[in-house]
């Protein structure tokens, strides 16, 4: 590995506790520039979790995250990594429009009162365009499809102008179109540089997405190029696996 | 006519409703413009709490002798300091630790007035006395209040996403916890500026109904904003005016007032109203 070839996202011996519960033993995972990553689990598998350690949310019980050479938190002071949300936690009655939404990708390079430069706008209409959402700028957030709600916060993170994108679930709940937008988005944005991790629970389609696949069980069960991860074995290790717990609960 | 021009011109003569008007005009406005945080977050509970908790303050300035508001901002600000405190430390949850030291800071404030000399001034801290206000006490409020109204000018922004996404406020390096502590400041100069005007008691009226009214009629923070602080002063100025002319408590006035005002929103409101929502409901039936 060369100089210029550093990961990154670079996590090693990853391990959070909430209490009695292990929620991640021992992590390790790599990603390079241009690199789209797929974090596949079930649910309470810890991806969540892996992402709040990434964004400094939970304190590691060990290990260690770092990004772009040096530790997240300063990577995320800077801007550099943005967070789209799953959409069951956002509040959708509150009162603001898709423009003010992905406006808030902007705040962290505004002045002292956030008030929007030149740049910050043409920004966040570039952003608009490029998830197909310019038409809905003025519409109150609540007042959108899910496909359209999943596209704001992607709209977000792409006004942030991030290195590293975590997305959460960003298919959960979308309609063909969206799905579709979405995934050429996703590819565009590798394309770019740009290094990103989605975390899904759902296997169809992320195999074609995706250059590489984690899957994750509190440790990493597997993880590589995808067709090498998402084989039948593999595959029913880890949900046969789950599905002998699911029977004892 | 010229009865409606009388009612609103005659009290003005007399100094002391000038000064309740500026004092409710003030206290109606500051309250109007953090009631829309304080809703949209789901801080009722601790708007309320802050407010019975500046009660010994306000009595310990009292017989110190030292402005009203230096005693109930130290205690304000304490109290939400001691509900962190309680909640992180111990397995108590946050509805009990707000219900804890709110309570037992106001029932200590009783404690203290009934050893206080002139203990006429009870029903005065407890439900306001707005017709009382002197010129120091409106330069006081009109000081706070234009703290308030500064600091909320250059900083909406921020309590805004605070309010709306605490997760990305850390993720683009904006610090929530330093919001927050900012919000809760300003929640305490809030009630200690309404608290003037309507008293410990209500204080917390002014703090919800205005944000809740506003909510129900848009969908843009701006506009509940403008809607919050229109309601909200109007109400003020119409409960004053109503105590003096009728000879009612002038805090409880004004809140009854507000109160109406939600109520009427609630009902009436185009999208978010009770009819509002029937008729959408209706004409969607009808078109399909």
């Amino acid at each position: 590995m060369t100089a210029g070839d550093q990961p990154v996202l670079r996590i090693r011996d990853l391990s959070v506790r909430y209490g009695e519960v292990l929620a991640l033993d021992g992590v390790d995972l790599d990603l390079s520039a241009g690199t789209l990553g797929a974090l596949l689990g079930v649910n309470g598998s810890g991806k969540s979790t892996l992402f709040n350690a990434v964004m400094g949310l939970v304190r590691p019980q060990q290990g260690e995250v770092r990004v772009l050479d040096g530790p997240s938190d300063r990577a995320r002071r800077a801007g550099r990594i943005a967070y789209m949300p799953q959409v069951s936690a956002v509040d959708w009655t509150f009162p603001v429009l898709v423009r003010d939404v992905v406006t808030m990708g902007r705040y962290g390079r505004m002045g002292f009162r956030r008030r929007a430069s030149r740049a910050d706008r043409a920004a966040v209409d570039e952003a608009l365009e490029r998830v197909d959402l310019a038409d809905l700028a003025d519409r109150q957030i609540g007042a959108l499809s899910g496909g359209q709600r999943q596209r704001v916060f992607l709209a977000r993170a792409l006004a942030q102008q991030a290195s590293l994108l975590l997305l959460d679930e960003p298919f959960a709940g979308v309609d063909a179109r969206s799905q579709a937008t979405i995934s050429s988005l996703l590819r565009e944005l590798r394309t770019e540089g740009a290094t990103l991790l989605v975390a899904t629970h759902d296997l169809a389609g992320v195999g074609r997405l995706c250059d590489r696949a984690v899957l994750l069980q509190q440790r990493v069960l597997a993880a590589g190029p995808p067709e090498e991860v998402l084989t039948p074995e593999v595959l029913s290790r880890v949900f046969g696996f789950v599905t002998d717990e699911t029977r004892s609960a | 006519m010229s009865a409606v021009v009388d009612w609103i011109v005659a009290p003005l003569q007399f100094e002391f409703m000038v000064r309740a008007l500026l004092a409710a005009v003030v206290a109606g406005l500051v309250g109007a413009v953090l009631s829309c945080w304080l809703t949209l977050i789901g801080w009722s509970l601790l708007g309320d709490a802050v407010s019975h908790a500046v009660l010994p303050g306000v009595v310990l300035s009292y017989i110190v002798g030292i402005p009203f508001g230096v005693g109930a901002f130290v205690f304000g600000a304490g109290a939400v300091g001691a509900i962190g405190v309680v909640r992180r430390t111990s397995r108590v949850k946050e509805d009990a630790a707000i219900g804890v030291v709110f309570t037992g800071l106001f029932a200590l404030g009783i404690v203290l007035v009934s050893r206080t000399p002139s203990d006429t001034d009870l029903f005065h801290i407890l439900f306001g006395n707005l017709l009382g206000v002197s010129t120091a006490d409106l330069v006081q409020i009109g000081a706070l209040g234009a703290v308030v109204l500064l600091v909320v000018g250059l900083k909406h922004r921020d309590l805004t996403l605070f309010a709306f996404d605490r997760v990305h406020s850390h993720a683009v390096g904006i610090s929530p916890r330093r919001t927050e502590v900012l919000l809760l400041g300003l929640l305490a100069l809030s009630v200690v500026t309404a608290l003037q005007a309507v008293g410990v008691v209500l204080v917390v009226a002014m703090l919800i109904i205005p944000g809740a009214t506003a909510y129900l009629l848009t969908d843009r923070m701006e506009r509940m904003l403008l809607y919050a602080s229109g309601t909200s002063v109007l109400t003020s100025v119409l409960g004053t005016y109503l105590s003096f002319h009728v000879d009612l408590a002038t805090g409880g006035t004004i809140v009854v007032c507000q109160a109406l005002a939600f109520v009427a929103v609630y009902l009436l409101a185009p999208r978010h109203g009770l009819l509002g929502r029937r008729l959408t409901r209706r004409r969607a039936r009808q078109a399909a």
